[in-house]
Parts: C-alpha cells; sequence; structure tokens
C-alpha cells in the first residue's frame, strides 16, 4: 500500500520526473506536487467531472486514473491548454456568452468541450448537451455553456 | 455608464485559465497540516468511551483533539450556541463530528479518523415529522401562528372545499466547490483564516471565541466560493473553527476541506417541509379562506431554522389576495443534519404550499390552473403609481394587504403574466397538449404558468446593513471593497460597475478585492439576494463621499461652479476644461485632499414583528414568472422539461448578462429540487444519497430542450441601487412550474387529483399515474 513508483511523463509539454505513492491520484498529484491547481477536485469518484483533463489527446477524469498509469503519457490540464493557445477559442466564448459563475467547474467543461470540438462534433445543441451530460454545473443552468460551445463550432466552420 | 451594461463575470478571464483561486488552491507555508472530523455512527446516544489509540498511532497523525482539549468556547452555531464543534458527551446525528485529527496531509487524517473505537449508549432516534411530532420534539416552545381574517369561517361559509397535504423533499446544495478553510496563526495571538464562506464576520466572531481572543485579533479573507446557495451561510463555521483550533494548539497553518461525502453527511441541507392546507372557494376558483400547517424538519441544531420557517410563512400567499388566511408553523427538532440556509430560505417551501392549493382548486372546478391563478392575483400596481409596497396609496388602489399586514403596492404580476402567457402561446399549447394527451395512451403531456412574489429584505431587520471602503490612487486607478462575498453571482462586478459609474471610469480601472473583515467590519452573510442592493449602496455612498470632496476641491481650485463638473468617459469635465480622471486624482492628492472613504447602507422603511407576524419585514417584493411544459411516460415515470419560458423582473438590472445567468441557473436548481434530487435517510437516521453517485443534480442534458429567458426591464419603484431588483433567489421558484407542468400531465389519465409530491422522480410519478388512472 505506501509502495512508491516512479514515473516520467509530459505534463504541458514539460518533462516531469517523479516518485509517487502507488495510489495516489492523478489530479492530487497535479494539484500537490506540480502546484497545477486548475484542476478541481469536486466528488473524487468520477461523477462530477470537475477534474477532467487531457492524456494523450482523450479527455480523462483525473480523480479515476492514478499518477502511476500516467507514466509514459502526455498531460494537458486548463493551464496547459491556455498557455498552448489550444482553447483560446473557447475561453472567449465561455467569457462572452457568461458561461461560468463561480467557476469551479470551467476547466473540467471546457476539457470536455474541446474533446468534442477537436472529434468534429457538429453544432448540434442536443449532441452537445449529451457530450458535456458528464460535467456538472450547479450555476448556470448550461444554457450559456452550450451556447458557447455552438459559437466556437460555428466560428471555425463557417 | 458602466451599471446597466452586460458586462462578463469579472474573474472570467481566471476561470477559463484554470487560474483563479479557491480556499484549497491557495499555495500554503511548508508544513501546513491537514484536518479531518472523526464522526459519529449513530443518530443519537451518549458516548461511554473514545479510544483513539490507533487514530493517534496512524500514519502521519500530528495530534488528535476531542472536547476537552478546547480551552475556549466549543461552539460552531450562528444562532442558538447549541451546536458544539466537538461532540460532548452524546451525539445528535450520524455525522456529527466528535473529535478533530491533524496529520501531515488531507488522506492520512481521514484515514486515521476512521481508527477510533467508540462505545455509544444508543438512544431513540427521531428522523422524520411523524417521530418529531409524536415526541413534540421542536424549537421554540410551540408553533408560530400568523393570521389575518377569519380562515375557519370563511372556509365553513365557502361554496365548495379542497383540502390535501404536499411533501417536499430536501435538497443538498451541491455547491462543486466543498467546504473549505485555511487557519494561518500570526505573530501575537492574532488569527488569519482564508474561509470559502458567505459569512465572512460570523466565521471571525466564531474563531474568535473559540480562540478565546477578541474579534479585532482575528482576519477573515474571501476572494470567491465556488458555489454557496446558502450552505455556506452558517456551514463553514465548524471548519474555520477546527483550523484556527489546530493552528493554535500545533503553531502551525491547518487546513481542512470536506471530502464529497464528507461534506454531504457532515453539513445541513434545505428543510424538507409537509403542508397541509384547507381551502374554500367559489365557483370562480376565487379564494375566500385558506389555512395551512407547515412542518419544517430542521435536524439536531437550530442554526437558522426559525427565519427559515418565518419565510416560509411569509410567502404562503405568494402572489394572492388572502382575504382570510391562517398559517400555523411547526420548527421540529429532529436527529439528522442540521437544516440550514439554502436559496430562498423557506419561501420555495411556503409558495409551493399556495401553488398547491391554486392547482387543486383548478382541478375541482374542472379550469384552467392559470385562470384560478390570475382570478387570486393581488391587483397590478397602476401605472402612474410611483409608490412601492409598504407605501402610500394612490387614490385609485384599494388596500390589499398579506397576511402578515403588509400592503402591497408595487404588484406587476397581472402585465407579466399576460406578457410571457402570449410569447410562449401558452393558450393555443395547452390546447394542442390537451388533444396530444387524447391521441397518446402512453406519453402523456403538461403544461403549467406559475408566478412568484418574493420579499426582498432579511427578515432580521438589523442585518439589512452594509458596508464599503474605497480607495482612489493618484494614478486614478480604484480599489473597492466592500462585505459582500462572491460565490459566482457576480456580486463583485455588479459593485464595481457601480463604482465605475459614480467616477465616470471604466469598469476596468476599477480592482475588485477579496472580502476582508479587517476592511469592512461587522457585515451581514452575503445571503437573501442582498448582496447587490445592500453594497451597491454602500460602495455608492462611499464613492459620493470621494466624489463631493473632488467636487469641493475642483470648484475651488478653478473657480467654476459645482453643476460645471461631470464625471464621465473617464474624464472629469470642469465647465469648459476636460481633465483626465487621473490627471484629478494626482491633482486633488498633490492638494492634500483625501481620496479614501468609507460608506454604509441600511435598508429603510422595514419593520417586523416575527412573533406577531406584523409589519413591513421586506423592503419590496421581486416578480416573475414561468410556463414549463413536460413530458411523462406513463409506463414508467420517465419525464422530461420539453419546454421552459421565463420572464423575470430584475428591476433596472444593473448587468442583464449577469441576471439572466441566475435565472437560468435558479430554474434549473429549482426543477432539480422538484424532480430529480432526492435525500434518502435510512431507518437508523444514515443519509444514504451522499455523493453525486447516488444524489442527482441536472445535468446538461436535463435541462429543457427549449429555454427562453427574458427580463421584465423596469424600474423598481423603490430607491434600490439604481433602481435595481435583488435577483439571487427569486428565480428558483420558477421551477414550481415544472412540478405542476408533471401535475398536469398526470392528471390527464384520470379522475382524480394527482397530489403529486415532491421531488417528483420517476418513481413517485409512476406511482402517482398508478393512484390516478385507479381513481384514488
Amino acid at each position: 500500500m505506501s509502495r512508491s513508483i516512479d514515473i516520467k511523463l509530459r505534463v504541458n509539454g514539460e518533462n516531469v520526473s517523479a516518485t509517487v505513492p502507488a495510489r495516489l491520484n492523478l489530479v492530487d498529484f497535479l494539484r500537490e506536487e506540480l502546484c497545477l491547481t486548475g484542476s478541481h477536485v469536486g466528488c473524487e469518484h468520477g461523477v462530477c467531472g470537475a477534474c477532467t483533463l487531457t492524456v494523450d489527446g482523450d479527455t480523462v477524469r483525473g480523480c479515476l486514473m492514478l499518477a502511476a498509469q500516467a507514466n509514459g503519457k502526455e498531460i494537458t490540464t486548463i493551464e496547459g491548454l491556455a498557455d498552448s493557445g489550444q482553447s483560446t477559442a473557447l475561453q472567449a466564448a465561455f467569457t462572452k456568452r457568461n458561461a461560468l459563475q463561480c467557476g469551479f467547474c470551467t476547466p473540467g467543461m471546457l476539457a470536455s468541450a474541446l474533446g468534442y470540438v477537436n472529434a468534429g462534433g457538429a453544432a448540434d445543441r442536443d449532441a452537445i448537451r449529451q457530450h458535456i451530460s458528464g460535467n456538472y454545473c450547479r450555476c448556470t443552468g448550461y444554457q450559456s455553456i452550450v451556447d458557447a460551445i455552438c459559437d466556437v463550432i460555428e466560428e471555425t466552420r463557417t | 455608464m458602466s451599471v446597466a451594461k452586460p458586462l462578463p463575470h469579472d474573474a472570467a478571464k481566471l476561470h477559463v485559465t484554470g487560474a483563479a483561486r479557491y480556499v484549497d488552491d491557495i499555495p500554503t507555508p511548508r508544513g501546513t497540516l491537514h484536518l479531518a472530523f472523526g464522526q459519529s455512527e449513530i443518530a443519537h446516544g451518549e458516548i461511554q468511551s473514545i479510544d483513539l489509540t490507533e487514530v493517534r498511532r496512524s500514519s502521519g497523525v500530528t495530534a488528535v483533539l476531542t472536547a476537552d482539549d478546547l480551552p475556549f468556547d466549543n461552539d460552531v452555531s450562528p444562532s442558538a450556541h447549541d451546536e458544539p464543534l466537538l461532540a460532548e458527551g452524546s451525539v445528535h446525528y450520524v455525522g456529527q463530528p466528535i473529535f478533530l485529527v491533524i496529520a501531515t496531509s488531507h488522506l492520512l487524517a481521514r484515514k486515521a479518523a476512521r481508527l477510533a473505537k467508540i462505545e455509544y449508549l444508543e438512544k431513540p432516534s427521531l428522523l422524520s415529522i411523524d417521530d418529531a411530532l409524536a415526541a413534540n420534539s421542536r424549537f421554540e416552545e410551540g408553533p408560530r401562528i400568523y393570521q389575518k381574517g377569519n380562515a375557519t369561517n370563511a372556509i365553513k361559509q365557502a361554496d365548495h372545499t379542497i383540502e390535501g397535504v404536499i411533501e417536499m423533499g430536501a435538497q443538498e446544495h451541491f455547491y462543486l466547490e466543498g467546504q473549505a478553510a485555511l487557519a494561518l496563526p500570526q505573530e501575537g495571538s492574532d488569527m488569519v483564516v482564508h474561509s470559502s464562506t458567505q459569512h465572512p464576520t460570523e466565521i471571525q466572531h466564531k474563531v474568535a471565541e473559540a480562540l478565546g481572543v477578541p474579534m479585532n485579533a482575528v482576519r477573515v479573507e474571501v476572494r470567491r466560493m465556488g458555489g454557496g446557495f446558502g450552505g455556506k451561510e452558517s456551514q463553514g463555521n465548524a471548519l474555520a473553527v477546527a483550523c484556527a483550533v489546530s493552528a493554535r494548539a500545533t503553531g502551525q497553518p491547518c487546513k481542512m476541506r470536506y471530502d464529497r461525502d464528507d461534506d454531504m453527511i457532515i453539513t445541513g441541507k434545505r428543510h424538507d417541509f409537509r403542508i397541509k392546507y384547507k381551502a374554500g372557494f367559489d365557483a370562480h376558483g376565487r379564494v375566500s379562506g385558506v389555512d395551512f400547517i407547515q412542518y419544517a424538519r430542521c435536524g439536531w441544531a437550530q442554526d437558522l431554522s426559525l427565519p427559515v420557517a418565518d419565510r416560509a410563512m411569509l410567502h404562503s400567499d405568494n402572489a394572492y389576495l388572502l382575504e382570510n388566511a391562517r398559517i400555523e408553523s411547526h420548527r421540529l427538532k429532529t436527529n439528522t443534519q442540521s437544516a440550514t440556509a439554502y436559496r430562498g430560505f423557506g419561501g420555495p417551501q411556503g409558495m409551493l404550499g399556495i401553488e398547491r392549493v391554486m392547482d387543486h382548486v383548478a382541478h375541482a372546478l374542472g379550469m384552467d390552473p392559470l385562470a384560478v391563478r390570475r382570478a387570486n392575483y393581488y391587483a397590478d400596481l397602476p401605472a402612474e403609481n410611483a409608490g412601492a409596497s409598504g407605501g402610500s396609496l394612490t387614490g385609485k388602489m384599494k388596500s390589499q394587504t398579506t397576511p402578515y399586514g403588509m400592503e402591497v403596492t408595487d404588484f406587476i404580476l397581472h402585465e407579466m403574466t399576460g406578457a410571457l402567457a402570449k410569447a410562449a402561446d401558452y393558450e393555443t399549447r395547452r390546447l394542442a397538449i390537451a388533444k396530444w394527451n387524447a391521441q397518446n395512451p402512453i406519453l402523456k403531456k403538461g403544461i403549467a404558468l406559475t408566478p412568484v412574489k418574493f420579499g426582498i429584505s432579511f427578515t432580521l431587520t438589523h442585518l439589512n446593513q452594509a458596508g464599503a471602503l474605497v480607495h482612489v490612487y493618484s494614478d486614478g486607478s480604484v480599489h473597492l471593497n466592500h462585505g459582500g462575498t462572491e460565490m459566482g453571482q457576480g456580486l463583485f462586478l455588479k459593485v464595481a460597475q457601480v463604482a465605475a459609474t459614480r467616477f465616470g471610469i471604466d469598469v476596468s480601472a476599477v480592482k475588485i478585492t477579496a472580502t476582508d473583515t479587517g476592511k469592512v467590519p461587522n457585515t451581514s452573510a452575503t445571503a437573501a439576494s442582498s448582496g447587490s442592493d445592500l453594497n451597491g449602496m454602500a460602495v455608492k455612498a462611499a464613492c459620493d463621499t470621494i466624489r463631493a470632496r473632488l467636487i469641493d476641491f475642483l470648484v475651488g481650485h478653478f473657480g467654476v461652479a459645482q453643476e460645471a463638473i461631470v464625471f464621465d468617459n473617464d474624464e472629469v469635465r470642469i465647465g469648459d476644461k476636460a481633465l483626465a480622471f487621473a490627471d484629478v486624482a494626482k491633482l486633488a492628492y498633490e492638494n492634500r485632499i483625501s481620496l479614501s472613504a468609507t460608506g454604509f447602507y441600511k435598508t429603510p422603511k422595514v419593520a417586523w414583528d416575527r412573533i406577531k407576524g406584523e409589519g413591513r419585514p421586506f423592503f419590496y417584493f421581486s416578480y416573475g414568472a414561468s410556463v414549463s411544459e413536460v413530458v411523462i411516460d406513463t409506463l414508467t415515470g420517465e419525464n422530461r422539461i420539453l419546454r421552459t419560458d421565463i420572464l423575470h423582473d430584475a428591476g433596472a438590472s444593473l448587468n442583464p448578462a449577469l441576471d439572466i445567468g441566475q435565472v437560468e441557473g435558479a430554474y434549473v436548481q429549482g426543477a432539480g429540487w422538484l424532480t430529480m434530487e432526492e435525500l434518502v435517510w435510512d431507518d437508523k437516521g444514515t443519509l444514504r444519497t451522499h455523493a453525486p453517485s447516488t444524489y442527482k443534480i441536472p445535468a446538461c442534458s436535463d435541462r429543457p430542450d427549449i429555454f427562453n429567458v427574458s427580463l421584465w426591464d423596469r424600474s423598481n419603484p423603490e430607491e434600490t441601487i439604481y433602481r435595481s431588483k435583488a435577483v439571487g433567489e427569486p428565480p428558483f421558484m420558477h421551477g414550481i412550474s415544472a412540478l405542476m407542468a408533471l401535475s398536469d400531465a398526470i392528471a390527464s389519465c384520470g379522475e382524480s387529483y394527482p397530489s403529486l409530491d415532491a421531488p417528483a422522480t420517476p418513481e413517485r410519478v409512476l406511482k402517482t399515474v398508478e393512484r390516478v388512472k385507479h381513481g384514488i
């Protein structure tokens, strides 16, 4: 149980080496060891979506993956998405549409939205709603979030 | 003018880049320790013995505290001093904190907290409303009763009567960011606390008592919360006090955050209610008398239950003029979490009672429920009437009072309802639904339009005050502080818009700063929807003090008349001359003009006697109406909201984008309360739904397919900040239209009245469909 594991991974484009407890969650590793506090901890069992981030291009729950499992992988958190410019259009649309209030769900919501946009998702409100149904927001009622994602898809494809 | 612009949330840029800091994101000093509570495993009993040997031995544990280790006040109650931080001898609910583990990490603290061996002498527990009633277990000596006219006689003499009962469940706040606090010991005996709280002053007060120091030795800072909804009005006290006493005991910084399960098990929720009703009415649906008995399940400690139950009583008229009304309210003490503030603060429960009555009356008469509602509305404010509720009436308007004797003179729901019914095509859709239901045996649709009238002000009158602190620096930049807290609602931006408007500068020149008890003291909770009303006015007062000093100075310096000075467009126009605001600030500084001021505001006109149930508890009312259309599957109970249209009164909105966001979010949360969010306790008093895996809040796919929200953008007749209205809580109650639409859909399955309880989960919808089908 107390066993530690050596891992090497890339986080937001930088090489990281660490020795981590075998049972450490990826999101706890990112928040506590790397001080990347943009990934939030909401429920810690994979339901609320606040810790959603990108692993090798896939959208993943940071609380359902162990840091040890991230060995050899490329992790991108909200900080990395912002720095690299990958999420610029979504950031602008979320801001313009007021698609956030308390903001706690926003990093995870953006990661899920980016997954949808990058996979070539259509500006179809039903499909968007289904796609982001794994990310809870308690403030907005989701209307503005769907609007923002639609905006981005329509702007980039016209 | 910065006010009235739909500016995006001030922290949006930080949120979309992950840079916004919540309590758990604040970089902590080396050696910060982490806390977890050891909790009661039984609902009621005496603690016979506590063996903490294994807890103390557990890896990473620095210290373990029990009630005996607390040298000063062991209390985290916001009201009656009946809520020990750590249990003293007896326990009163499953989850009650008994001891406090201090360890080197969050996980190690939690792990160790499970290793205690506690022996209890178990006592019978009171879990339900019926249990508490049978044992006469309650807060206050007996029920509170408010009345107007003679309801009993009116019901007796009425042509028609109904009676019934509605049960409505509790609700978990499910703020996405769980409760959290961080205490940093300072030199001497001072303490700095960062807390995710709506009420920094109360945190300061409770921490000071727990440390045995005056309030001036404690400073509390709150930059933002990841959602509050009332759940952080009093429920953060325990964590902040735990951190402070641990930091004092160890001399090291201490942090505590509840894991989601702990959060749901330990903290209070919305009060669940049972409301019994009787009503008498005529053939047109006009209600002549109504009698309510409200039972509120308050949990083990008083917390805010008395004002919550009061507010339920104060909203049992909702939008309806009741000439004869009697409201009896029982505040029941049970061995469950101490129910607490939650958006609406009892108002939604009280309002649902009368909305059920209107729906039931309509069913009894075979009328459209909307026609019954409109027949019972208060009269609209005459167009030329500039007065407001509680104010003087014009000759044209007949006196109309609430059951607690407050004049209603700002009513606008006839006009709003007409506008909404037209925009949402209510009549046509209602006919189409009837036709559709006649043709479809399995799926049934329903529609309902329900109104909201919500009273604005704290009912505890002295809380209606606020302070602000504004500095203008010599470069013209502005530092803004006030007593309100930001939980996502956009309060900070609205108030910054006020400050920018007073100085005629762009809002980007106003620095919004964290709420800080060292800057503005003695504040009220950011609650009761009052944030912008109170703090906006306090900030305006502070800005106007500085403005007046600047004007005085400029008049003397430039030899112009006062009227010749205008603050606009980042400039100050002084007669035919114009200076940049920054240049004016510099000039004023060089001429030794003070550029810092405090501001203070207290709401006028409110006066209220909660025991008699008489007076004017509210400065004004906020209004709104919504139409929901739903479909149910009569074989499974599964249901969907198909379309919702809302027209909401935000007065002259300070920021329409923020206000529409509040309305949309509130509706979804309100509909969640009444349709899918179900808290289940087992027969031992253990909350079985303590995480999102078992407790379902609305997801994106649960919101209406079509969702149209508009603001009724008309000035508040009362002198509020730029004539805006409070918007946090009132739209929550638009969710009632979803429940009433479900009731309408079920009613199409048979002759009998559905009497649908909440939450109307598929299971409950199915049971009700079966009952109506069989005419029971």
